[in-house]
């Protein structure tokens, strides 16, 4: 069994929260008290039927305003996978808290409101899943009983998508029509649609093969130093072990190593795990603790990589940013740029272009980037940062801009 | 399967264990708020996992209301004696008179909202600026919107429109003075999650999770354990049941469920096959108001 991360795209027109709190609901992950008080709300509606909707829509201010703000973060499990559903709003205001989701995602689900079609938002849904570099994309045909189960009206949509989905190199889509609201292909294969020749969604799910974050070919093996453990006392008087979580990769026992961004060199020399248990390997995405042979000078943010497979090291970075702060990025601002455990101090020296969201197209740079905007940018830090390209690796191509005076997580890095 | 094998719960595991060293890496007084539940024991044992051979970079803190289960403050300060770290301790009790603050009557009182008002003072007196919580999302809808690096400000207020934005495993603990932060290590673990590593990894639990006799009032539909902190009435009657507790919290406000499981097996069993969630079945401190938890969070409570 193992964990499968996704989000969800689309609005609440689209019928988002219901297709969630379907898959829920179905899957019998909702407990009878929970339900009790949707059942509860519904009524308080006058909608008559259950608001599945209601079990993502938190907060209380949303619930008022009927939309969902923030990432909320749902959980179900069957007999083959944990999943974890990163629930974000679709509209534009809100791309921000869609890339937060989408960051932490293996796959997405585009709902397309069958009525509809491919429209403003599932472009930028799209590009936005292109942007991240997401490994799978599912696009569910949504309210397909609002088009009498139509095959064709399903078939013109495919044919749409799949045109732009080229256009964006999205590879490995999966189409399926659903009716979240009838629970239609939801959980079951259902029996108002015997054209669709496909898995249900739930089925789709469970058996898709991501190409997930972890990497467990010999190669691009990462190891950023969290914390070094010196406990400096009686019999671990000499011991010295950096604490870190290996984000791609295997390591051995023995291999030759070199840590960045200082480029010394040194052996594995043992590993430990769970605390101190000694192992002859360790992989993605194992939190370990590692020695090396000689006693050379590491500390917080490095990064331990095999010597024969290094990462680029520079100051200079060309990344695909998206600003997320309600102040304005300008070229020649400073914020801290940090990559997994680094933390350093950066400089924007010019923005390329921006990338209009809606159509991919490349538009002027306009010197500055105001909440939501993605651009193309350099940026320069002020000590060499060791980092793959995103779309190489994604665990050690993202990065986050911070406001030093106001701490504010304020841009969303992509290495290019 | 390839020679790498891992189960979900390792990935579950490792996540958490990546958290608990980021904290220690960003901050400079941290500390683990422990309460004696399942959740704060397994925290335990996974900053023990992170830190061995090591000492914990942070004392645990326990903010005691008064009114704990003995057994689980038995089991704490055996758990502290046995792994050899610090254990700091603040009394409700302390706050209340010192600050005067009214508690609340009535059968079932709770010192629930005035715990908070000990945690402030306590981060203020230690100059705290991370503390770590075992909240796990799948509990309770406000819950499920909050970051695993959840800023607060000087009055330990949660404002939900305002959360950083969380990008990848990347976590900005960055905080102006006089603020703080709090970090759930176990966010993406459900209760079941939960159970199924306690189970996996043999951790020890305090008795009262186990199906054991006690005295208990029925109140509508919660068995209640018969207490000196708790109002009984004339009208009540008290039971002998076979009981457990899914939760464990203040005995004022943390129900028994009727249960015969009394091993850890017998309990995932039990979780399987419910109807009811967690903080449903037995906290009677959730079931005043729909918001009653974004309520709380926003006023510096966990």
């Amino acid at each position: 069994m193992d964990i499968l991360r996704f989000i969800t795209a689309g609005s609440v027109d689209d019928g988002k929260s219901t297709l969630t709190g379907r898959l829920l609901y179905d899957s019998k992950n909702i407990m009878a008290d929970t339900l009790e008080a949707i059942e509860k709300q519904s009524k308080n509606k006058e909608e008559g039927d259950l608001d599945l909707a209601l079990i993502t829509d938190g907060l209380r201010a949303e619930r008022e305003q009927g939309i969902t703000i923030d990432v909320a973060y749902k959980y179900f499990t069957t007999p083959k996978r944990k999943f974890i559903i990163a629930d974000a709003p679709g509209h534009i205001q809100y791309t921000r808290n869609m890339i937060t989701g989408a960051s932490n995602s293996d796959l997405i689900i585009i709902l397309i409101d069958a009525r509809n079609g491919v429209v403003e938002q599932t472009r930028r849904h799209s590009i936005i899943a292109s942007l991240l570099n997401l490994p799978g994309v599912i696009v569910a045909v949504n309210k397909m009983d609002l088009v009498d189960y139509s095959q064709d009206v399903y078939n013109n949509i495919v044919i749409e998508y799949a045109n732009m989905a080229k256009t964006l190199e999205l590879h490995n889509v999966t189409y399926i029509p659903i009716s979240a609201l009838n629970g239609d292909n939801i959980v079951r294969k259902s029996e108002v649609m015997p054209w669709y020749e496909g898995k249900s969604l739930m089925e789709i799910l469970e058996t898709i093969e991501v190409q997930k974050v972890i990497n467990h070919h010999r190669s691009r093996s990462r190891f950023p130093v969290q914390y070094v453990i010196r406990p400096q006392t009686g019999a671990l008087h000499d011991y010295r072990g950096y604490a870190g979580k290996i984000i791609s990769g295997v390591y051995r026992k023995g291999e030759a190593v070199t840590v960045l961004p200082s480029g010394l060199t040194s052996r594995i020399q043992t590993i430990e795990k769970d605390g101190g248990t000694p192992v002859e390997q360790a992989y993605a995405p194992q939190s370990v603790v590692l020695h090396l042979e000689d006693d050379i000078d590491i500390s917080r943010g490095d990064l331990v990589v095999p010597s024969d497979d290094l990462p680029q090291t520079a100051q200079e970075l060309e990344v695909l940013l998206c600003w997320m702060d309600h102040k304005p990025l300008f070229a020649g601002n400073k914020y801290l740029f940090q990559i997994n455990s680094t933390r350093v101090r950066s400089v924007i020296k010019n923005i390329l272009y921006k990338v209009d969201v809606n159509s991919l197209e490349k538009k002027e740079a306009p010197g500055k980037a105001e909440l939501n905007d993605v651009v193309k940018l350099i940026l320069k830090t002020s000590q060499p940062v060791a980092f793959d390209r995103h779309r190489d690796l994604r665990v050690n191509g993202s990065a986050i801009l911070i406001d030093e005076t106001s701490n504010a997580t304020v841009g969303a890095c992509m290495i290019q | 399967m390839s020679e790498y094998n891992w189960d979900y719960l390792d990935e579950l595991e490792s996540e958490s264990i990546h958290i608990f060293r980021e904290v220690a890496g960003q901050f400079e007084k941290p500390a683990l708020l422990f309460s004696g539940g399942k959740d704060s024991i397994t925290l335990v044992h996974l900053a023990l996992k992170a830190f061995r051979p090591g000492k914990l970079p942070f004392p645990l803190v326990h903010i005691d209301t008064g009114h704990n289960f003995p057994e689980a403050l038995a089991f704490r300060d055996q758990l502290v004696e046995q792994i050899g770290e610090q254990l700091i301790v603040r009394q409700v009790e302390d706050t209340i008179k010192a600050k005067h603050l009214t508690e609340q009557t009535g059968k079932f009182a709770t010192r629930n909202q005035l715990q908070t008002y000990t945690l402030l003072d306590t981060i203020e007196e230690f100059g705290f600026d991370a503390c770590i919580g075992g909240a796990r999302r799948d509990e309770e809808k406000a819950r499920a919107k909050e970051r695993i690096f959840s800023i607060r400000d000087e009055f330990g207020q949660w404002d939900p429109k305002r959360q950083r934005p969380e990008l990848w495993n990347t976590y900005n603990g960055k905080i102006n003075k006089g603020e703080n932060v709090r970090v759930f290590p176990i966010s993406n673990w459900t209760e079941l999650d939960i159970w199924n590593y306690i189970h996996r990894e043999k951790i020890a639990l305090p008795s009262i999770y186990f199906s054991h006799s006690r005295e208990v009032l029925e109140y509508k539909g919660q068995y209640v354990a018969v207490s000196d902190f708790i109002r009984i009435d004339a009208s009540d009657t008290i039971l002998e049941k076979r009981v457990r507790y899914r939760t464990v919290g203040d005995m004022t406000c943390t129900a028994a469920v009727e249960s015969d499981a009394a091993t850890i097996e017998d309990i995932i069993h039990e979780i399987i096959t419910t109807k009811t969630s967690e903080r449903g079945q037995t906290r009677i401190d959730d079931r005043f108001s729909e918001a009653a938890m974004e309520d709380r969070k926003k006023n510096g409570y966990f």
